[in-house]
């Protein structure tokens, strides 16, 4: 009998809600277990860096990695996986966009550990002792490794094949994919295993979107009574679902939560963020500057709302300063 | 000796205002500053958000956005759906670390060659002031610290081009 093919679970800077997908497949997680033999799961199963390290080039059929890269041991990992690998899959927003983790974009590596380690409530380090990439002790050397100064999505680092969205993946999403790899029936490189269409396709309150919005206000929703059978933006609540790519069926707008858009752009945009601005801001009533910036004034952080799972791969990528 | 920058200013004008006025101020022999790109597009409304960033995302130092005044759109609505926008736009530019005076809208109607002579010379000489903003060199700048370990990782071999996927 042949080998089983082999795969890798790999994870970045993630919270570990990609992980927990994978375990939500339930009974489905025994049929994937069953036809592949899993050789690298830091969550579940102790493999060590050697044991990749030893394996030969492209041995494994596929790795599935997921978080976004933000340290140089991240970095030293995929670029491995990427050497050991036939298929890579970016799976989950981090991985795909930089995701939450990625919002550290907006602010510098030497804030981030100066508020961390010094200026946080509830720190005490009076001599600011801070991780070191390297230290010696008793004649040992000690190594760290190294915060990178900005969060990188996964293709930001590695060639990446196929990407696998949302914060985390749908199990649905996931066992499709895994069906597609296992019986090689794959589609071109590069696509984004998700239907290619906005979100608000398949969003039961699609049909009270109006075509022209003309918000007068924009709402956070502990501010009101949300209507559960009304589009949420026409509510004047911020719903990324314009911007956003479809595949998850509407969980949180069908859930009563405006989408976040975690699922990333369609295939058409090229910037999320900028792309929601077109397409919303167009639309609101007022026609004068200062009625403008009024209505504006309800969104005070537009980048953690227009790029929440995004920023590694806003054009400008990350904020300048 | 150092010489004197050049800020690169991409213009997106609209067909029936402001590209008009820049036509204008070409037959009256007006004379501008040589620094803008002009992107002739049918209405400013045409003009999304994501053309700005991707134009300071390949090099430019500032952009701007011309089009008819409020109420003279020729496709009625148009430039009150831009204006809008940039609004917002200007405020994501501003988290962004992206300030004042690179981007900047204004209307010019098609009398006003004039207009565009004045705007054009006084964006050039704000953006001049700014200094260059780079951000393909910033992009290259960033990403060095990621390139070193290429080498080990690899054995040895021939260095991959690192990808940046947009
Ligand atoms: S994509 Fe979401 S679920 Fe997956 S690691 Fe990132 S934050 Fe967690
Ligand atoms: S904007 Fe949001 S609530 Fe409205 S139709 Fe689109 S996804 Fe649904």
């Amino acid at each position: 009998m042949p080998d089983k093919p082999k795969v890798a679970f790999y994870w970045c800077a993630s919270c570990g809600g990609c992980e927990e997908a994978v375990v939500d497949l339930a009974e489905d997680i025994l049929t994937v277990v069953g036809a592949v033999d899993i050789v690298l799961w830091p969550v579940a199963m102790d493999f060590k860096k050697a044991d990749i390290e030893a394996r030969p080039d492209k041995s494994i059929v596929a790795a599935f990695i997921n978080g976004a890269v933000r340290t140089s041991e991240q970095e030293e990992w995929v670029r491995m996986l990427r050497k050991k690998s036939q298929v890579v899959v970016s799976f989950g927003a981090c991985a795909n966009s930089g995701g939450i983790p990625a919002l550290a974009n907006q602010s510098r590596k030497e804030d981030i550990l100066k508020y961390v380690y010094e200026d946080c409530p509830g720190v005490d380090n009076p001599d600011k002792t801070r991780p070191r990439i390297k230290c010696e002790d008793e004649g040992h050397t000690l190594t760290l490794p190294e915060l990178r100064s900005m969060v990188r999505s996964l293709d930001q680092v590695i060639d990446v094949d196929y990407y696998l969205p949302g914060c985390p993946p749908t199990p649905k999403l996931i066992m499709a994919a895994v069906q597609a790899l296992l019986s090689g029936k794959l589609p071109p490189k590069g696509t984004v295993l998700s239907p290619d269409i906005a979100l608000c396709e398949e969003c039961k309150r699609k049909d009270s979107k109006p075509a022209d919005l003309a918000l007068t206000e924009f709402k956070r929703p502990h501010q009101i009574q949300i209507d559960p059978e009304k589009c949420l933006l026409a509510q004047g609540i911020v719903c990324m679902g314009p911007a956003t790519r479809g595949g998850c069926e509407a969980l949180c707008p069908g859930g009563n939560m405006a989408c976040t858009g975690c699922f990333g752009p369609t295939s058409r945009v090229k910037d999320q963020g900028a792309k929601f601005v077109s397409s919303v801001f167009s639309n609101i009533a007022p026609k004068e500057e200062k009625d403008i910036d009024a209505v504006l004034d309800g969104i005070p952080d537009p980048i953690g709302t227009f790029y929440r799972y995004g920023l590694s791969k806003c054009l400008l990528r990350r904020k300048l300063n | 000796m150092s010489e004197k920058f050049e800020p690169k200013i991409v213009a997106f004008f609209c067909n029936w205002c402001t590209y008009t006025a820049a036509d204008l101020a070409g037959v009256s022999r007006l004379k501008y500053a040589p620094n803008v790109r002009v992107i002739r597009v049918m209405c400013s409304g045409r003009v999304d958000p994501q053309f700005v960033l991707d134009a300071f995302a390949r090099g430019a130092d500032g952009v701007l956005l011309g089009g008819c005044h409020p109420g003279d759109c020729h496709y009625a609505e148009g430039n009150y759906k831009t204006l809008r926008r940039m609004r917002m736009l200007e405020r994501m530019l501003k988290a962004m670390g992206i300030y004042d005076g690179r981007f900047r809208l204004e209307w010019i109607s098609g009398a006003e060659g004039d207009k565009v002579r004045s705007v054009v010379n006084d964006m050039t000489e704000k953006v001049r002031a700014l200094g260059p903003l780079n951000l393909p060199g910033k992009f290259t700048e960033w990403d060095k610290e990621i390139e070193e370990l290429e080498a080990h990782v690899n054995g040895g071999s021939k260095k991959e081009a690192t990808v940046h996927a947009r």
